[in-house]
């Protein structure tokens, strides 16, 4: 496999693995980091790959690890820091869309939910992947990626409608 | 699509029990602006989601990064050791010089001290010796 064929495997995914580790690092640079390591991490073992059915779900595991690995380890501590940064970046984004406000909240709401949950949320209604890869990424049973992904949009949506009670009382 | 059916597939989203079609259909009609106020959560929901999505990668992957790197920095710490090693020979070098110095000062003095003390025992002596002459003198 030269370099050519692997980035035409590979890239078409890269947006949906560095989304997956903006919603588990946070920041945006940090995503950048881990997405750059692993696809070098792919790369690496590109030999491995050609075997792989499903390079897609493998890379989504990976990037799952990594950013598990990347949040226990020691230089990830300085995360908290970064943390105040990339709010900025997120308006900007988020600056065409009405509401942005309530939208700006589902971010907040989402980074408050446990890590499988969060990671769930994402491959499902952000990358929208069936429940087959999920479980197979995730490696959990379907029952469980069920649970956790029910209980991530009940809480979503009864924090926002408390928060939205809030503001109107 | 109607309302009811709606609120219906909601309910199933709820539970997790949708498919990846019913999804598409409630994000469609999410996004699309016109939401039932009771509803409203899930169009921010689905909103946040579909922005979300838009958000890219847009550096350039490169596959050998982190090579280089790695051997400047071992490079750098095996300049850093040989630089270190050497200091410290040179170290070792001046710092015994310096005690042999100290040493050869300390012995000059107390060769001095010696001599000088010696000086006077001999003075000593040849007061007793000049006494005793003259005693020998008169005493013949």
């Amino acid at each position: 496999m030269n370099q050519s064929d692997f980035l035409k495997v590979v890239l078409p995914f890269k947006d949906k693995v560095f989304r997956l580790a903006k919603r588990l690092l946070v920041s945006t640079e940090e995503a950048e980091d881990a997405t750059q390591e692993l696809f070098f991490k792919l790369w690496r073992s590109k030999e491995k790959i050609a075997d792989y059915k499903n390079v897609e779900a493998f890379a989504m595991t990976m990037t799952k690890n990594y950013c598990y690995d990347r949040l226990k380890s020691k230089q990830a501590s300085n995360l908290t820091l970064v943390h105040s940064n990339y709010k900025e970046k997120e308006t900007s984004l988020d600056k065409k869309v009405e509401h942005r406000d309530s939208v700006n909240q589902v971010h907040q709401l989402i980074e408050n939910l446990p890590e499988n949950q969060k990671i769930i949320i994402q491959l499902r209604d952000v990358e929208q992947y069936d429940f087959d890869e999920i479980c197979k990424m995730v490696d959990m049973k379907p029952t469980a990626v069920r649970v956790a992904l029910s209980r991530a949009r009940k809480t979503i949506r009864e924090e926002l409608i408390k928060k939205h009670n809030y503001g109107v009382s | 699509m109607e309302l009811a059916n709606i609120e219906k597939l909601v309910e199933k989203y709820e539970n997790a029990e949708t498919s990846l079609q019913e999804e598409t259909t409630l994000r469609n009609y999410f996004t699309g602006g016109n939401v039932a106020p009771h509803l409203q959560e899930y169009e921010y929901m689905f909103n946040y989601f579909a922005t979300t999505k838009d958000e890219t990668y847009t550096k350039t992957i490169q596959l050998e990064p982190k090579k280089s790197k790695k051997r400047n920095l071992k490079w750098l710490s095996v300049a850093a050791s040989v630089v270190l090693l050497f200091s410290v020979f040179i170290g070792r070098d001046q710092y015994q010089r310096y005690q042999a110095e100290k040493k050869f000062a300390q012995v000059t003095k107390a060769l001095g001290m010696l001599s000088s003390n010696l000086k006077k025992g001999e003075q000593a002596v040849a007061t007793l010796y000049t006494y005793e002459n003259t005693v020998n003198k008169i005493l013949k």
